[in-house]
């Protein structure tokens, strides 16, 4: 059968996703965000989330409304503090007690994720030596470097925006739009990427950011 | 003369960035350097975010949100420019590829450690971002701060009081008094503003100073903050 990884809708494209899940959103300052099927997770309403994401308060991403639904359990990322004065949904489940915080260091949480994808399933980095993040785990020093250990991230699922795509899975990104959208992908079980429109024909190869066998399933959203 | 207000400093720092560095630029006062680095050199500014070679602020007609910087700017891309993953952007920094970071510092210790991420506000989250990756794996790191608090507490210190960022990574701080040179000896200063004497600047600083032999004036030519922020 001819290979398709088109689905109709965000709804369907998510139609299995379980109580309990680890999952990567993609995006980062405005681009990437994969807001469409952020929302369709919302309404999904699997429960007990681990959300692996940049920042858990960006005011352009709709990961927040995860959040104020009661779904997430645990939230992996490197920023967690609100745009305004008043502290985000995030802050307030946080400070209660609901809702459990892991803070990485930006690098290493995109490497931990690349890992993930990448068969490593550990490494010493000297990012977080001698500071808070880097408390309570395994220390050694290189050629005089002290580094501290990071385990690799994997997740069940990755929601990922692009550009465009075609019927193979194969993505391109618009500018910034890539950031964390590659290596989530190869990070988790299930990838389904959210694009602006999905193409006729074959991507050209030396257009293609993400290879399609990365990806499982397409939804065009238009805009 | 008078402290240096944040584009002075911006600007002071600026002079010191060299034809074909790649540089790295954090929130805040650090973003304005760009602004002030001389039309002749040429240099290539990375965002955490992939982007490398961002050029200035986007007009509001250019403006486009898919194209942003560490600070959720909407930028422009300058001649020359392209966009990694982030996967690439961090290994590009840990792998010792940025020439310089500039960042904006709470406190720098006498032994070049740095707390610049966590003021320990309560009921607010966390936010560590890039920084960390950024003060432990630039080749060299450059803070530019205010001398002291608002409260005119020191900032310059022998020990940090705040979480660190990263250990021994400050090489140079450019404040609005002076321009400190972080050395295995302590902290030597370079430039100072003309007419302070040294045991003025000294009670401004919590850690003992080392004035250079040939320690120059610091200067900036005036330069107007935007209406309706403090100095």
């Amino acid at each position: 059968m001819p290979i398709d990884k088109r689905v109709a809708t965000a709804a369907e494209a998510l139609a299995d996703v379980s109580d309990g899940a680890v999952i990567f959103i993609s995006g980062f300052g405005g681009a990437g965000f994969p807001n469409v099927l952020i929302r369709a997770l919302r309404d999904r309403a699997a429960k007990n989330l681990t959300l692996v994401v940049n920042s858990a308060t960006h005011r352009y991403s709709n990961t927040h409304e995860l959040i104020e639904a009661g779904l997430v359990r645990k939230v992996i990322c490197t920023a967690a503090r609100g745009h305004t004065k008043e502290p985000s949904p995030f802050e307030r489940l946080w400070t209660a007690g609901k809702i459990e915080l892991e803070c990485v260091p930006q690098g290493t949480f995109t490497e931990r994720i690349r890992a993930g994808g990448a068969g490593i399933p550990a490494f010493y980095t000297p990012v977080g030596f001698g500071t808070a993040l880097g408390e309570g785990t395994e220390l050694r020093s290189f050629g005089g470097r002290d580094c501290i250990l990071a385990e690799a991230i994997k997740g069940d699922l990755a929601l990922v925006r692009a550009d465009a795509a075609d019927r193979y899975g194969n993505l391109s990104f618009r500018y910034a739009q890539m950031n964390f959208g590659p290596v989530m992908a190869t990070a988790a079980t299930l990838a389904v990427a959210e694009v602006r429109a999905v193409l006729d024909e074959p991507m050209a190869h030396e257009q293609v950011q993400l290879p399609g066998f990365y990806v499982d399933r397409i939804v065009a959203v238009g805009t | 003369m008078r402290p240096l207000n944040r584009l002075q400093i911006a600007w002071r720092a600026a002079r010191d960035i060299r034809d074909g560095m790649l540089v790295n630029l954090g929130m805040g006062m650090p973003v304005s350097v760009a602004d002030y680095v001389p039309p002749e050199v040429d240099v290539f500014i990375q965002s955490e975010n992939g982007v490398i070679g961002a050029g200035p602020l986007a007009t509001l007609d250019r403006a486009d949100r898919d194209l942003v910087d560490a600070s959720s700017r909407q930028i422009t891309l300058r001649p020359g420019a392209s966009i990694i993953d982030s996967s690439w952007s961090f290994a590009a920094i840990r792998g010792g590829h940025i020439d310089v970071a500039i960042l904006g510092a709470f406190e720098v210790a006498a032994n070049g450690d740095l707390a610049n991420w966590d003021m320990r506000v309560p009921n607010r989250g966390p936010l560590v971002g890039g920084a960390m990756d950024l003060a432990a794996c630039a080749r060299a790191v450059w803070i530019t701060m205010e001398h002291v608090t608002r409260k005119g507490a020191p900032r310059l210190l022998q020990t940090c009081s705040l979480p660190l960022t990263a250990v021994r990574c400050v090489k140079r701080v450019y404040t609005d008094h002076a321009v400190v040179e972080i050395t295995s000896a302590g902290m030597v200063v370079r430039e100072m503003l003309e007419g302070l004497r040294e045991p003025d600047l000294q009670s401004l600083t919590g850690a003992p100073l080392i004035f250079a032999p040939d320690c120059r004036p610091l200067t900036a030519p005036p330069l107007e903050l935007p209406a309706g922020e403090n100095a």
